[in-house]
This record gives structure tokens, C-alpha cells and sequence, in this order.
């Protein structure tokens, strides 16, 4: 049971709105943890911290031994963490093949001078890259797609092209923001399955998610924001028995 | 004493004129989001206008014209070439209005010619000058300054108390909600262009007597006018002629350290460090800046 | 990946074929005009590695132009003899970096050799380009056409106003520059053809690296920056890294460019450096689709020729403003697309229901 994500005290404020107020939490290898709260609690600013994407006023991510906070998200993403967007984030004008491709970056070496000698090495590295990258869509079944144009895809295939992309990536750890929004029940029920056996493979997993049936299905821990704070952070069956939790979810029911 | 006088005098001079083209980039990055390339050339096709027309009427009915004729010109541009364009790219929009700007100078060397005009002095001559405490200035630096605070002014109250005015900047705070709210954007976005190129033109009348004009000024007060729209914050006209000022008394005062060929590569070069140091202007909000993008 | 060379190699061919073609119809005054263009479009494909692949507009390349092409003037016209004494020049001399010639009337002439100064004007300009690179490149949109634009109007202002590299008339006598024995690149006597195959081979080496690297990794991460910048950092892909990169490898080839023209001409004018050269080299990468290498050397090869032999007339300027305006208004992305027959309808439609209106 080693710890491969902690973040301790973390805070940031946007103006006036403390959107993340002194987190703490840990994500056990191997696991999956859901991060769920009401529209606006921070799920998404506090991923956006630990990916690098903007960086924290105040606290600590440690990922895998490394402190990252203030790192810039390349950097985050070359220590083993990749994710998925809240609203879909796809490489237009590219294949969905080129698409998971570009999730190998961190795995190439090629750079600009043997990218434009075009020396041996860049083509056996190149055709790593590509057999990996059929890997990956034969795992999710998107090798029929392969030279579609990404953004021209369905909803639903789009997001699975985003998770196909962000395992060419090989993480550690892998956050999805919210992968079931837009879904139907049949979907969303494939999708749980698919992101246990993404897990199963030895992908440590944090996803933010509304569905609460696809949550309580896969999750090994629920952490819970409100307003930016930490309300409960335990098993499932734990969190769905918290007052609080309890009270802010159905104080929103009432309004 | 009297030296440092004469410079600031000069300074604020070409100052407002920079100041005039900040204003018109303003008026029209506020409504649409877009640094009109062409602004110089407004102020360029005023002057020229002005004085093609001063052959047949009297001064001030030639600039008043002048000012119309512009105008109308730069609704023509609006409606004819950016109007109907769906969701332009910011790149496709430099491009455009660079491509303008190429278009209205050149035909403006087939039309007048690469000669200097400058209008007649509007009272006096060159040669006359006020004695302000020992500092000679020129009747024409009186003309130039009022009518350009005359301008900022009725603009001030033009924003901030006419229907048309509040709409303009209801457009420019947020354009989807002024939509829904059943301003015509569109007809908003033309507005702001014959009001850039009003001003613009008006701008090249009163200083064509100092500096003169031809074909070629209007991408140098361009990107002067950029320089100090960037200083002051875009966006922002009254940051924009504070702005001004500085840049036009520095670069006066320049002309003492560097020879006065360089003296447009100060002024750039201070925008490039003010673009890298801090995008948002002078007098910009910090805090507010780091939710937008440069 | 041998579409790529079959392409190249029908390019070549295709360059064979003008210069037998001048040969037979007694044309061969063409090839200077030629081969300046090749010179030009070596910028070209540079500016559009930086501006299609990488995204990022640069209104001021005729700004790194000029730095390479004038420091590459200066340093082979710039008389040291007077000079051999201090220890710097007696240390270039050792080091056979400089070499002595007789100048017109026959006085002595000690310069820097050609290689030494296209060495030191290609380094310049790429440490200029890497320390403005960085701030340059934070900015995005407006911003970063100003700045850039600002970079190419101080060069041309320098140039412009520095006596010691020639004011307004610019740097002339520039000697020939002898790449390797016996091919020397100068506008001057009897190696016209040489040196338009040395220009043309030189262009097409430099659009097979970049060829080369659009298909490769980094090509690749390339676009993505250009797609969803977020995205491709999410991935991994040190973004702000690889458009400095990319913008000081555009400055090196538009130095290279600068240098092996003024060579060629034997001289270099301030007008390298105006505003109006940086637009034309977007425009001619606009025209020819932002995102395509053929498309922009075959843009540059037809529009620089008909400028350089004056086919515009007093027009010249005011044909690249028309020519970027019809295309950015109907073919943003380029000439061959489908979306090009949709603005043009809805701009007529615009057009025709105005008239209904009056
Ligand atoms: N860059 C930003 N600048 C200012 N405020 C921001 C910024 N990003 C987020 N916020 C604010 O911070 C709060 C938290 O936003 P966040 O996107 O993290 O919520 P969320 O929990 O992901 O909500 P949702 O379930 O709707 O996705 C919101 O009030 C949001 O408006
Ligand atoms: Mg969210």
C-alpha cells in the first residue's frame, strides 16, 4: 500500500473565491479515487493544481517522490500523470491515430536535429510509437477509426480517444475529469468497467464524476469538496453516510 | 529651463497625435476584439483629404469634409470587408487589416502622389509663436491640444451618457449579452469604425500643419498609436493619453542622448519591454490581467 | 515517406527543365530573378515552419534577414588593414579568419573571409533570435504581431540610420563567397548557372529538413501545440520550448537566406529590413495555405519572380495587399479548400441582398 499521490494543505484563490481551501488527501497506488462535490467545489481547479496547470498559492503535491507543485504540466506529465478535460480537448485537423500518438511524446527521445536528418533511430522510434499507439485503440476499440479526423468523431468516441491519448502516456497516475458526462446508462456502465480494467493493468486512477452510481461501483475512496473544503475523504459506503455529504447534496436537491 | 520647456512643449505635441490614433485603435479593439491595422492610415487619408479639398472651400469646411468623407470610408471598410466574416481568427484579422492598410497607401501614391502636404496653419503662419514665459510656441500646439481635450471630452460624455455610447460599451463588456439584449452588434461594430476613422481623420487635419503628411505616415502613427494604446493598457482611452504624453516627452528628450534617427526605436523598444515586463499596461490592473490573455 | 522524396525528386526535375528551357529559347537572363526567389523562398519556408506548424505569426522576418545579410556585408567590406596591429585582429588573422584583397583602385584590403562572417552573422542572429524569442513568444495574438512587428521596424531603423552600415545606400562591393573550390556564389561573371543550381539545391536541402521534420515527432507535436496548446502539455510536450525552437530555427534560415543573397547581389539595402518585405513573406505564406511547404515555395516562386522582374510595375506593393486580402477573406486556410465556395457565397449573398435592401 504505497502512497503514489499526497497533497498537503494546498490552497488557491482566484480574486475573491477561494476556489481550493487547505486539501489534503492521498491516492493510494493502484486504486481508484473519485472526487466528487457540487457544480463549482473545485474538482476541476484542484486537478488543474495537480496537473500544473496553474500553481498553487499555498501546500504540497507530492507525485511519486517528486514535489511538483509549481512544476510546469509537461513536466508533471513527463514524472507519469496524464489526464483527460472536463470539456474535450482533441488535436484538431489530426487522426485519432495521430491523436494517440502524440500521448508518446514522453516515451521519444527524436528531437529537432534527428527529426529533420531523419536519421535511422527516428524511424524505428516512429514505428514504436505507432504500433503502441494500435495498441492502445485495439484496447478501446477505436481501430476502425484510426484515420478519422478526431474532431469530427462522435461525443462519445472523442472521449474515448482523450482517454486512449492520455494512456499512450503509460501513466502512473491518470486523472479524468468527469469521463461519464454526456453519456447514456449503457455507456456509462461500459465506461466503469472499462476504467476497472484500466486500473487492473496498474493504472492508479482519480476521477471527478457526477454519476453517483458509476462512483459508488468503482471507486476504492471517495474524496468529497464543498466550496473548495474537504468535507470526507473514506470508503464508499463510509461517504454515503456522512450528514455533511448528506446535507450538501441535498441542500442542492432543494435549491 | 527654457530648452526643458521647448522639449515638453514638442513632446506633448506629438503626443496628442499619438494619443488620437490610441483612442481610434481603442474605440474599435473595445467593440470587436480587433487591433485595426489601417488606424494609421485614417489619420493619413484625413490630412490628405483635407488638403486636396482646401482647394475648393474654405479651410474648415475642407477638414469638416474631410472628417465625413473619412468617415464614411471607414464604414465602407467595416461593411465590405469584416462584417459578414463568421467568427474571424485573430490571425486572419491582423492579416486583413494589414492588407488594408497596404491597399489604402498604395492607392493613395497613385492618387496623390509621394509629395509632403501640409495644411495651412489654422491662425498665423510657421513663423508665428506665442511667448509663454520664454518658451516660443506655435499657434497650431494650441489647436492641436484643445481640439483634441475637446475630443476626449465629448467622447467621455459620448460613452458614458448617450444611448448609442452605452451600447457601444454594453457591446464591448460583453458582446453575446448585448446581443440578447437586442443591440445590434453588428451596426455597433460600424460605428466604432467610422468613429476611429473620424477621429482618425480629424487628428491628420490638425497636425498635418506640424508634421505634414503623406502617403506613407499612417503605419508609423500606427504603431505609435499602438505603442501608446499598449502603455496605457488597450482598451483604455484615458490611460491612452497619459500614455502619450510620456512617450511623446521621452522621445523629445531622446533626441538629447541618441541621434534622431533612432529616435522611433526608442519608443518601440519601449514597448516591446513594456509588452514583455507587463502586457496590461502602465496603468493596468495586475491582478485583473492574469485572467486574460496576451 | 517516399511520397515525400518522389515529391522532391519531380521538384528538382521541374528545376532542371526551367533552366534547359532558358537555355534553348536564349533566356538564361531569367536565372538571376530565379535564383534571387530561391534565396527568398529559403525565408519563406522558415517563416512558414513558424507560422502553419508552430502557430505563431512573425511580422519582423525580414528583420533577421537583414541582421544576417548586413553582418555578413560589414564584416567581408569592412577594410581591417589599418587595424592589423591589435591583438583581436592579429588572433582572427592567426586563426585564418580574415583574408587580403585589392579593392577597385587597387589598394589592400584585409576583410574577414566569407565562411568566418556568414558563421559569425548565422550565430548572431540566432542568439537574437533565442533572447527575444522568449518574451516574444509569451505573447499571443495582437501582441505578439506588434512585437514582432516592433523587432523588424528597430532593425530597419538601425540599418536605416547607421552611417557605418551605409545609411540609406546600404553596404556594396560585397565579394563573392566561395562555398566550396570553384563554386562561388556571386552575381557577377560567368557562373549564372552555377549559382542558380546552388541556390535552388541549397533551398531544396532546407525544405527536405523541414519536410523531414514535419513528419517527425516533433512535426507532429508540433500541430498539436498549433490544435490545443493545453492539451499538448498535458502530454507532455515542453510547449514554450519547442516554439522558441522553432522560431530561432526560422530566424537561422531566414539569416542563411539573407547572407547567400547579399553574396549574390553583391550588396544589401535598408529595404531588406522594411515592414513592407516582413508582410510579403506572410503574405506569400498565407497565400500559399499557412500549413503547407509546397504551397509556400510555389507561392514564392511565382510571386517573387513576377516582383523581381518589375512585372507589377508601381503596383508592386499594392498586388500583395490585394492578393492577402482575397485570401484571407475566402481562403483562409489556403487556395484548394472547400470552405473557400461557401464565404465567397455568403459574400455575395451579403453583396446581392444589400442591393435588394436599397
Ligand atoms: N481561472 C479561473 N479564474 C477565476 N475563477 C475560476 C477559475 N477557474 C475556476 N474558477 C472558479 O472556481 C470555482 C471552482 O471551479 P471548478 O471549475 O474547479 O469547479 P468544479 O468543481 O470543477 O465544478 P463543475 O462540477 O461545474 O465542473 C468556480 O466558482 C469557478 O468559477
Ligand atoms: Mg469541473
Amino acid at each position: 500500500m504505497t502512497t503514489l499521490l499526497s497533497v498537503v494543505n494546498l490552497s488557491k484563490r482566484f480574486g475573491g473565491l477561494q476556489a481550493v481551501n487547505e486539501v489534503s488527501f492521498t491516492v493510494t497506488a493502484g486504486s481508484i479515487k473519485a472526487l466528487i462535490g457540487p457544480n463549482g467545489a473545485g474538482k476541476t481547479t484542484l486537478f488543474n493544481l495537480i496537473s500544473g496547470v496553474i500553481s498553487p498559492d499555498s501546500g504540497v503535491i507530492n507525485f511519486s517522490d517528486h514535489q511538483v507543485q509549481g512544476l510546469r504540466p509537461h513536466q508533471v506529465a513527463s514524472k507519469g500523470m496524464a489526464r483527460t478535460f472536463q470539456h474535450i480537448r482533441l488535436f484538431p485537423k489530426m487522426s485519432v491515430l495521430e491523436n494517440i500518438m502524440i500521448g508518446r511524446h514522453i516515451h521519444s527521445r527524436a528531437g529537432f536535429v534527428a527529426g529533420m536528418l531523419s536519421i535511422p533511430h527516428t524511424w524505428s522510434e516512429e514505428k514504436k510509437i505507432r504500433e503502441k499507439a494500435h495498441e492502445i485503440m485495439a484496447f478501446l476499440d477505436l481501430e476502425s477509426l484510426a484515420d478519422v479526423e478526431a474532431t469530427s468523431l462522435s461525443y462519445g468516441q472523442q472521449r474515448n480517444v482523450e482517454l486512449g491519448r492520455a494512456l499512450a502516456c503509460e501513466p502512473k497516475l491518470l486523472l479524468l475529469d468527469e469521463p461519464a458526462a454526456g453519456l447514456n446508462m449503457s455507456e456509462t456502465t461500459e465506461l466503469g468497467a472499462l476504467i476497472s480494467r484500466i486500473r487492473d493493468t496498474g493504472i492508479t486512477v482519480l476521477i471527478v464524476e457526477h454519476d453517483m452510481g458509476l462512483v459508488m461501483d468503482i471507486s476504492d475512496e471517495i474524496l468529497v469538496l464543498s466550496y473548495g473544503k474537504k468535507i470526507a475523504d473514506d470508503v464508499p459506503l463510509a461517504v454515503q453516510s456522512n450528514s455533511e455529504v448528506i446535507n450538501v447534496y441535498l441542500g442542492e436537491d432543494d435549491a | 529651463m527654457e530648452l526643458l520647456l521647448q522639449y515638453i512643449v514638442a513632446g506633448v505635441t506629438y503626443g496628442t497625435i499619438y494619443a488620437i490614433v490610441a483612442i481610434g485603435f481603442n474605440i474599435i479593439y473595445n467593440t470587436t476584439g480587433i487591433i485595426n491595422f489601417a488606424q494609421g492610415e485614417f489619420v493619413m487619408l484625413g490630412g490628405m483629404t483635407a488638403f486636396t479639398l482646401k482647394e475648393y472651400m474654405p479651410l474648415p469646411l475642407a477638414i469638416l469634409s474631410a472628417v465625413v468623407i473619412t468617415m464614411i470610408f471607414g464604414a465602407l471598410i467595416e461593411i465590405v470587408f469584416i462584417r459578414w466574416l463568421h467568427k474571424p481568427s485573430v490571425l486572419r484579422m491582423i492579416i486583413i487589416t494589414i492588407g488594408l492598410s497596404i491597399l489604402i497607401r498604395e492607392t493613395a501614391l497613385h492618387i496623390w502622389g509621394e509629395g509632403v502636404t501640409a495644411l495651412p496653419y489654422f491662425t498665423g503662419t510657421s513663423v508665428t509663436s506665442v511667448n509663454l514665459g520664454g518658451v516660443f510656441i506655435s499657434p497650431q500646439v494650441f489647436w492641436a491640444v484643445g481640439i483634441s481635450s475637446i475630443m476626449v471630452i465629448l467622447l467621455g460624455i459620448f460613452f458614458n451618457f448617450t444611448l448609442l455610447g452605452k451600447q457601444m460599451r454594453a457591446c464591448s463588456a460583453n458582446r453575446e449579452a448585448a446581443r440578447l439584449c437586442g443591440i445590434s452588434t453588428q451596426n455597433m461594430v460600424t460605428f466604432s469604425f467610422m468613429l476611429s476613422a473620424a477621429i482618425g481623420a480629424l487628428g491628420g487635419c490638425i497636425v498635418s500643419p506640424i508634421t505634414y503628411v503623406q502617403y506613407d505616415s499612417g503605419s508609423q502613427l500606427a504603431i505609435k498609436g499602438f505603442t501608446v494604446a499598449i502603455l496605457g493598457g488597450l482598451g483604455n482611452s484615458t490611460a491612452a493619453v497619459a500614455a502619450a504624453m510620456i512617450l511623446g516627452i521621452l522621445e523629445s528628450f531622446s533626441i538629447w542622448a541618441l541621434p534622431a534617427a533612432y529616435k522611433d526605436v526608442v519608443s518601440i523598444a519601449i514597448m516591446l519591454i513594456i509588452l514583455f515586463v507587463k502586457p496590461s499596461g502602465l496603468f493596468g490592473n495586475a491582478a485583473a490581467a492574469r485572467l486574460k490573455e496576451y | 515517406m517516399s511520397s515525400k522524396f518522389l515529391q522532391i525528386f519531380g521538384f528538382a526535375v521541374a528545376i532542371i527543365a526551367i533552366q534547359i528551357f532558358t537555355q534553348i529559347t536564349d533566356s538564361a537572363f531569367h536565372l538571376t530573378q530565379l535564383t534571387m526567389t530561391a534565396y527568398y523562398s529559403l525565408l519563406v519556408i522558415g517563416l512558414c515552419m513558424l507560422i502553419g506548424y508552430a502557430g505563431q505569426i512573425s511580422l519582423g522576418h525580414a528583420g533577421f534577414f537583414a541582421i544576417g545579410g548586413y553582418i555578413s556585408a560589414f564584416l567581408t567590406t569592412h577594410n581591417l588593414t589599418a587595424m592589423k596591429g591589435k591583438p583581436f585582429i592579429a588572433l582572427c588573422s592567426k586563426f585564418g579568419l580574415l583574408v587580403g584583397r585589392k579593392d577597385l583602385y587597387g589598394g589592400d584590403l584585409l576583410v574577414f573571409h566569407p565562411w568566418a562572417a556568414c558563421i559569425i552573422a548565422v550565430c548572431t542572429v540566432l542568439i537574437v533570435a533565442y533572447v527575444i524569442g522568449g518574451p516574444v513568444l509569451k505573447l499571443k495574438g495582437h501582441y505578439l504581431a506588434m512585437a514582432t512587428l516592433g523587432f523588424g521596424i528597430i532593425i530597419y531603423r538601425i540599418v536605416l540610420g547607421t552611417s557605418g552600415l551605409g545609411a540609406a545606400d546600404g553596404i556594396s562591393g560585397v565579394p563573392g563567397f566561395t562555398l566550396l573550390p570553384g563554386v562561388t556564389i556571386s552575381g557577377s561573371g560567368s557562373g549564372k548557372i552555377l549559382n542558380y543550381y546552388v541556390a535552388w539545391g541549397i533551398l531544396i536541402t532546407g525544405m527536405t529538413l523541414l519536410l523531414n521534420l514535419i513528419s517527425s515527432r516533433v512535426g507532429r507535436a508540433l500541430s498539436a501545440i498549433h490544435g490545443a496548446e493545453d492539451a499538448a502539455e498535458a502530454m507532455g510536450i515542453p510547449t514554450a520550448n519547442y516554439k522558441l525552437k522553432v522560431f530561432v530555427l526560422s530566424a537561422g534560415f531566414a539569416a542563411v537566406a539573407g547572407i547567400l543573397l547579399t553574396h549574390y547581389n553583391g550588396s544589401i539595402g535598408p529595404s531588406e529590413a522594411s515592414v513592407m518585405k516582413s508582410v510579403r513573406y506572410v503574405a506569400i505564406v498565407a497565400i500559399g495555405g499557412m500549413t503547407s511547404i509546397w504551397g509556400a515555395v510555389s507561392m514564392s516562386l511565382i510571386l517573387n519572380y513576377f516582383s523581381l522582374r518589375g512585372s507589377f510595375g508601381t503596383y508592386d506593393d499594392a498586388v500583395f495587399g490585394v492578393i492577402l486580402i482575397l485570401i484571407m477573406l475566402f481562403a483562409p486556410d489556403g487556395l484548394i479548400r472547400a470552405q473557400v465556395l461557401v464565404d465567397l457565397k455568403s459574400f455575395f449573398k451579403r453583396i446581392t441582398s444589400k442591393e435588394a435592401a436599397l
